[in-house]
């Protein structure tokens, strides 16, 4: 049951992601081209996710509990350091040279077009990349966290 | 450069569903949607179930555009105004920023603003910024 509602919603995820634009990088780099072809659209889907999402999360935390789970297992941390802004920055480059970010990359993928292939193996390896980097850093990592 | 169309209610419907399915994976699962954590936890869970969830939330998202195409006759339009070389130092850079910025456009930018979590307005603000910046500097300065 738990599965079947997950990949449900993931077709929903997938749904909203194609007909927003997100998954198209001409239109989002476009909606970050002010000074040139701008195309405002993007405003709409973020907008849109996010007065959804708040709106969704206020009734869904009114619940003592997830549907499928003993508990809510949200991000809790509220460290506001050099890691977040630099890697948050990184991603910034990276978004606009490529015109993907990961959300649209993934239900791209369902396209079957190899530049979205492209793309995500990319992202995949720089991942783990930046993963074996920190693991490099663990034991002083570990002692923050 | 290609142009494209100004799409209000196409995006703001696309954004609803977003938001539709962040709330639900809340709902019924208890986990933010947040698509750097979802692809980084599928290929290193730490064990079998947590592996489960992701691979079908995976699996769900990318039978997103077939879903489009079987009530519209058309495939999402899927334009690429950059190189392939862009594409993939792009997909590198993106992949190293989420990983330590803990999160992406998804995450950060609409589960994590949502919660209104003082990590994710900084990270959603570094990042719509520098790819402001980004793009004119490679449209404009550069001229790709």
């Amino acid at each position: 049951m738990k599965l079947i509602a997950i990949y449900l919603i993931g077709v929903i995820f997938g749904v909203g992601i194609s007909i927003s634009g997100m998954a198209n990088p001409a239109k989002v780099i476009n909606f970050f081209d002010i000074a040139g072809i701008w195309d405002p659209s993007l405003i709409f889907v973020m907008g849109g996710a996010l007065v959804t999402t708040f709106i969704g999360y206020k009734l869904v935390f009114g619940r003592a509990a997830p549907v499928f789970e003993d508990s809510f297992n949200v991000p809790t941390s509220r460290t506001i350091d050099a890691r977040l802004i630099g890697g948050s920055a990184i991603f910034g480059i990276g978004w606009g040279i490529s015109g993907f970010c990961p959300g649209g990359a993934l239900p791209a993928l369902g396209t079957g077009r190899w530049e979205v292939f492209a793309f995500t193996a990319a992202l995949v390896v720089g991942i783990f990349l930046a993963k074996f980097a920190q693991s490099l850093a663990a034991p002083r990592a570990q002692a923050q966290t | 450069m290609i142009e494209t169309a100004f799409t209000p209610w196409a995006s703001l419907a696309g954004g609803v569903l977003i938001g539709v399915a962040s709330t639900l994976l809340m709902l019924f699962a208890g986990r933010v949607m947040g698509a750097t954590g979802v692809l980084a936890g599928a290929f290193q869970p730490a064990s079998g179930q947590e592996f489960a969830w992701r691979a079908v939330l995976l699996a769900g998202m990318v039978t997103g555009p077939a879903v489009v195409w079987l009530i519209s006759g058309e495939m999402p339009a899927i334009e690429v105004p950059v190189s392939t070389t862009a594409l993939v130092i792009g997909g590198l850079i993106v992949g190293v920023g989420v990983t330590f910025g803990s999160g992406c456009t998804s995450g950060h930018g609409v589960c994590g603003m949502a919660r209104l979590s003082p990590r994710s307005i900084v990270a959603t603000v570094t990042f719509m910024a520098v790819t402001f910046v980004t793009v004119f500097i490679v449209r404009h300065l550069i001229g790709g």
